[in-house]
């Protein structure tokens, strides 16, 4: 142990009052890692710690906290530290933390990466520290400027001893599923970035053949915050049935965005500005949970908060924090096309019903978004709906059914506008964010 | 026993809807719906012969409801 982290280790630090917990309030750029030990004390994984704790001790605060997965599926952390801890022999798991953001709307991951990776770090050595792992990876898309702030980062850690086991750093190809849990592990593994069929699951057979752990990047800072001080401290904001915040991006109708940190329970309205403020009636649905998530009709949304009870009446979930102001110049059924083509052309070809399914209806929501649509167009897109949902060995087809069919309840005053060859579009230009198509069709490496 | 396609593997030949239409029939594209639930006693034989079958090696017999992925 070095002096910066024994001066961390010997110097009080007082528990974050309040929100950010996780970038602090007007961070403009990484502060680095004496700032971080300053600001937070030593990690919780580190000999300085306050307590440094063996695996079950971290599980069982992870689960008193009542931690869940950020990344979008909600997944209490616990139980995936405790399967990966049971599948093998100490040494023998691979510990990954997956900042391979991939929803073109989200910009969370990243920021965090950006402004706050050591807290990311300090939480993926400690579930390292859980589940005995022998390997930790952080998994990021391609991007020099972040690799090199991500590999300077890990020098200072080194330099300090802060780790028990090195980081390494595995880039992933910039597609929409690089960053699902079995195409993680296949790239790690050192193939394709594709979605497998995760039998045995990627938990007892993963990475390499071996026990793999992967967390949100997210979901690690917040463990690395609980690790230092603990679970009470975690649960003071919150609900007590989904405690904790998280991390939100936020696409105003203004067309301006931003990452924010929020409780679970705040008031959606809270967050967008046009469902209740000066900018009421400039949004005419609302996007929530990303491009596999749902949208919303705004006087629905305005009764709701950022939690799963609340977001679960009205058929959404707060996925992994992307909240989209659709303005009401634009056409609802145009902005769904053009995702849904992106979403489509992201299937990774390899099941039937998705790469059959998906094409055909980005396609009949092309022509949903023209004029006067062929009648039979919204016939085949509900009957595709329900032949492409569950049938994938990923869940591309499930979020690409739940996106489109809530577009078709939300606009289903502008599908019959459509009908007799009327459009509210004011404005065409590109409201949503869509990258590019790939540059190749293999690029998955 | 359960009847289980894997999606990737699957190449829509369609004989598992040919040995066993009671459980398996195919999409508009060719691709297998398989029924849900347990495969019932007396469909177990022509069931495993499917499976054997399967020229993409993608339909599966797994004992238990089927497991939690991720």
């Amino acid at each position: 142990m070095t002096g910066l982290l024994a001066r961390a280790g010997a110097t009080p630090v007082t528990a974050p009052h309040g929100l950010p917990r996780l970038i602090p309030a007007g961070a403009g750029a990484d502060p680095g890692l004496a700032a971080h030990l300053a600001r937070l004390g030593p990690p919780a994984h580190s000999p300085a710690g306050a307590a440094p704790q063996a695996g079950p001790a971290i599980i069982a605060a992870a689960q008193a906290a009542g931690l869940t997965g950020r990344g979008g599926a909600a997944f209490p952390v616990h139980r995936k530290l405790r399967a990966v801890a049971a599948a093998g022999r100490p040494g023998r798991a691979v510990a990954v933390a997956n900042g391979a953001e991939s929803e073109p709307a989200s910009g969370k991951d990243r920021s965090l990466l950006w402004l706050a990776p050591h807290l990311v770090l300090d939480g993926l050595q400690l579930a390292a520290e859980a589940v005995a792992a022998g390997r930790a990876v952080l998994y990021v898309h391609r991007d020099p400027d972040l690799a090199r702030h991500l590999a300077d980062a890990l020098a200072h850690r080194a330099a300090a001893g802060c780790d028990r086991i090195a980081t390494e750093v595995v880039q992933a190809p910039d597609r929409f599923l690089a960053g699902e849990t079995s195409a993680l592990a296949s790239r790690v593994s050192g193939g394709p970035a594709r979605p497998g069929f995760a039998e045995p699951p990627v938990y007892e057979r993963g990475i390499g053949g071996r026990p793999t752990l992967v967390h949100n990047a997210e979901t690690l800072a917040h463990l690395a915050l609980t690790g230092r001080f603990g679970p009470g401290w975690f649960r003071a904001a919150g609900l007590p049935g989904e405690p904790g915040s998280m991390l939100c991006t936020v696409h105003r109708a203004d067309g301006a965005g931003h990452v924010t940190e929020a409780a679970l329970g705040t008031a959606l309205a809270a967050l967008l500005p046009g469902l209740g403020g000066p900018g009421r009636g400039e949004v005419q649905a609302v996007l929530c949970g990303g491009y596999h998530g749902t949208w919303l009709d705004p006087a629905v949304a305005a009764g709701l908060t950022l939690s799963r009870a609340s977001l679960r009446e009205a058929g959404a979930a707060p996925g992994a924090g992307v909240l989209a102001e659709l303005p009401a110049s634009r056409c609802g059924l145009a902005e769904t096309a053009r995702v849904a083509r992106y979403l489509a052309l992201e299937s990774a070809g390899q099941c039937g019903p998705c790469f059959n399914g998906l094409p055909r209806m980005a396609a009949a929501l092309a022509e949903l978004a023209a004029p006067r649509p062929a009648p039979r167009a919204e016939a085949d897109l509900r009957r595709w709906a329900g032949l492409v949902g569950g049938r994938g060995a990923c869940h591309h087809p499930d979020g690409f059914v739940r996106f489109v069919a809530s577009a078709l309840g939300v606009f289903r005053d502008e599908v019959a506008g459509h009908a007799r060859g009327r459009c509210r579009a004011t404005d065409r230009a590109p409201f949503l964010p869509v990258p590019a198509p790939p540059a190749t069709e293999a690029d998955w490496s | 026993m359960r009847l289980r396609v894997n999606p990737i593997a699957c190449t829509g030949h369609g004989s598992c809807a040919d040995l066993l239409p009671e459980l398996v029939s195919l999409d508009e594209w060719g691709y297998p719906l398989v029924a849900d639930g347990a495969v019932p006693p007396e469909l177990a034989r022509r069931a495993r012969r499917a499976v054997r079958d399967c020229p993409a090696l993608a339909l599966l017999l797994t004992a238990d409801p089927e497991p939690g992925r991720r």
